[in-house]
């Protein structure tokens, strides 16, 4: 074995144009799968990321007459113990009420969260412009655009009512921009308290919200908290679900980007095969006197196939730099107005690792065909013909 | 006198429709440590007949023993082998690795059977290429060599692996004659020196007279 390698490391680098060229073609070939793969990898990540990334994955409502859960903490303490792939989990107390500062008055949803929990599945705090967080009861934080419209600061006092007449007078601590219009204009949030005490829903809650670990199990799971969950009249309702079209383009995506990955491996095995192919031709009376003094067939052929494993590794260990290249001018160059990159790359080191295995693999694949007929080499068609 | 080859009506054809008989009933016995040539017109069919006798080409039908193994009984593997370690070639086009050393390209029968070279195969490879009278040049790559030089550098690899006989064909086909002189005298010293038997298959009437015996093949026979 040791002299098939050597063998093959001698006839590479005596053709070195040959060799080049080959090592070129598989560059490429890698090079694109890094730069396509991590494109559209890192694409798809934002996409979910801006969707989905500061929202829950699932929501758990109630079907009941009144809308609310019950016993919200028996409810989170059995999603706790029963399902490990929550990452944030929290409840929220949601009501449709009115806003009024001097004589302006608005609806708005008043939003209610224990807001250490939920500061961890919203951010809040990222979004805050001006003044700070509610800390207690009867302090809210208010959205930029409700804001302007009724001419609200931080520190002013404002009115809240409910439908059935109640009214309660609550602190702006501080102003937020969620960069979406319609929570902007709509939401004000608080401790739940504070919508549990204005809109008269005691202790109940109206929904329970959570992030997952892995966003894409959140259909599975989902599954299987509605048949652990003891209260009854429970709706769960996870993103995928409600996200059906996003997904659908994900996939259509993915499978483009692995439609052109499969032909550019299609391309490149043909190019090593085809240049091995004329090269076990050059080598045939070399390979023809090898086997006079005794080379056993699978000898000769493991000289292909060493060939094809030496072009396969340094192609590809070129291809990932090549492709990284390639990924930090993209993003140093493709750039939004804002100086943000066009598209966030995210180096997926398991893809780039399995694309270089996938091109060592392709490569010693493409060498059978030029093994097999070194193989089938027989001595005396070399010594017959010169 | 024990035989290193011998061959039992061997009889040799070409072709599957148009058939052209090559060999015809060939018998032929070669002792232990004989130093024999083999003559014939162009097409006699003598360069066929060591191709046989080194088993690199097939008989049609008949018998070849060589070492006392009837070669017909031997799989892929061991007429490997068999070449490897029994059979030293020659050939007029030199056939060395170009992309070799001459010191490589010696060692290369010994990597086959051994693997790795240790210092006592080196040792033994620049002997050889001391005595074919290449050691200044031992490292130069094959294809910086005068054909007389490759000549002598095939004959070491030959002698590497201590083989029991040599086949040669045309080994001087290619040389000056001056070149061809040397090529002969290392063969009768190794004959002399290690006994090994040598079978050449030659054009050039002045080293077939210096061999012990001429073979004389036409139209297939051996006269």
């Amino acid at each position: 074995m040791g002299l098939s390698y050597l063998i093959a490391w001698r006839f590479l680098t005596s053709t070195k144009t040959q060799t080049l060229l080959i090592i070129c073609g598989i560059t490429v070939g890698v090079a694109v799968q890094v730069f396509l793969g991590s494109l559209i990898f890192g694409l798809q990540t934002s996409l979910v990321d801006t969707t989905i990334g500061r929202s829950s994955h699932i929501v758990i409502t109630s079907d009941n007459f009144s809308k609310t859960i019950n016993k919200p903490q028996v409810i989170m303490s059995e999603i706790e113990t029963f399902e490990e792939g929550v990452k944030n989990l929290s409840f929220a107390v949601d009501s449709a009420g009115f806003v009024s500062f001097k004589s302006e008055t608005l609806p708005v949803l008043v939003r209610g969260f224990s807001l250490q929990d939920a500061e961890r599945i919203y951010g809040f705090q990222e979004f805050i412009y001006e003044g700070r967080m509610p800390q207690k009861v009867n302090e809210i934080i208010v959205g930029k655009d409700l804001a302007q419209e009724i001419g609200v600061q931080v520190e002013d006092f404002v009115f809240i009512s409910s439908s059935a007449g109640n009214r309660e007078r609550v602190r702006v601590t501080g102003l937020y921009d969620f960069k979406v219009a319609a929570i902007n204009q709509t939401w004000l949030v608080t401790p739940a308290k504070t919508v549990q005490n204005i809109f008269g829903f005691g202790n109940r809650v109206t929904s329970i919200e959570m992030q997952l670990e892995k966003v894409f199990s959140a259909q599975e799971i989902a599954q299987r908290l509605e048949t652990v969950l003891s209260e009854e009249d429970l709706i769960l309702e996870n993103w995928m679900d409600q996200n059906e079209q996003l997904l659908s383009g994900l996939r259509g995506q993915s499978v483009s980007s692995y439609m052109i990955q499969f032909f550019v491996l299609v391309a490149v095995t043909l190019g090593i095969a085809s240049v091995l192919a004329v090269s076990v031709v050059q080598k045939s009376k070399q390979i023809g006197i090898l086997k006079a003094i005794g080379i056993k067939d699978q000898n000769a052929s493991a000289i292909f196939l060493f060939q094809g494993l030496l072009l396969g590794v340094v192609g590809s260990i070129l291809g990932i730099f090549s492709g990284y290249a390639l990924l930090t001018m993209f993003t140093t160059f493709a750039r939004n107005p804002d100086g943000t990159p066009v598209v966030p790359i995210l180096i997926n080191v398991r893809f780039i690792v399995i694309s270089a295995i996938i091109a060592v693999m392709v490569s010693v694949v493409a060498s059978f065909v030029p093994a097999k007929y070194s193989s089938r080499l027989s001595p005396i068609e070399v010594i017959r013909n010169g | 006198m024990d035989n290193v080859v011998e061959l039992k009506k061997v009889n040799k054809i070409y072709g599957e429709e148009i058939k052209t008989q090559v060999l015809y009933d060939v018998d032929l016995s070669i002792p232990k440590g004989s130093f024999q040539s083999i003559v014939g017109a162009s097409g006699s069919g003598k360069s066929t007949l060591l191709n046989i006798i080194g088993t690199l080409d097939k008989a049609s039908s008949g018998d070849v023993w060589i070492g006392g193994e009837n070669i017909k009984e031997l799989s892929g593997k061991d007429l490997a082998n068999l070449r490897n370690q029994r059979i030293g070639f020659i050939f007029q086009f030199h056939y060395l690795l170009n992309e070799f050393t001459a010191l490589e390209n010696v060692l290369i029968p010994y990597m086959i059977n051994k693997g790795k070279p240790g210092k006592d195969a080196v040792k033994r490879a620049e002997r050889l290429l001391d005595l074919v009278g290449l050691t200044k040049v031992k490292n130069n790559l094959a294809s910086k060599m005068s054909g007389g030089q490759q000549q002598r550098t095939s004959i070491a690899r030959a002698l590497m692996n201590s083989p029991q006989i040599i086949l040669a064909d045309e080994p001087t086909g290619n040389l000056d004659s001056e070149s061809s002189e040397s090529v002969y005298e290392i063969f009768r010293k190794v004959n002399k020196q290690e006994k090994t038997t040598f079978l050449i298959v030659t054009h050039d009437d002045r080293i077939a007279q210096k061999t012990d015996k001429i073979i004389v093949v036409k139209d297939g026979r051996i006269e």
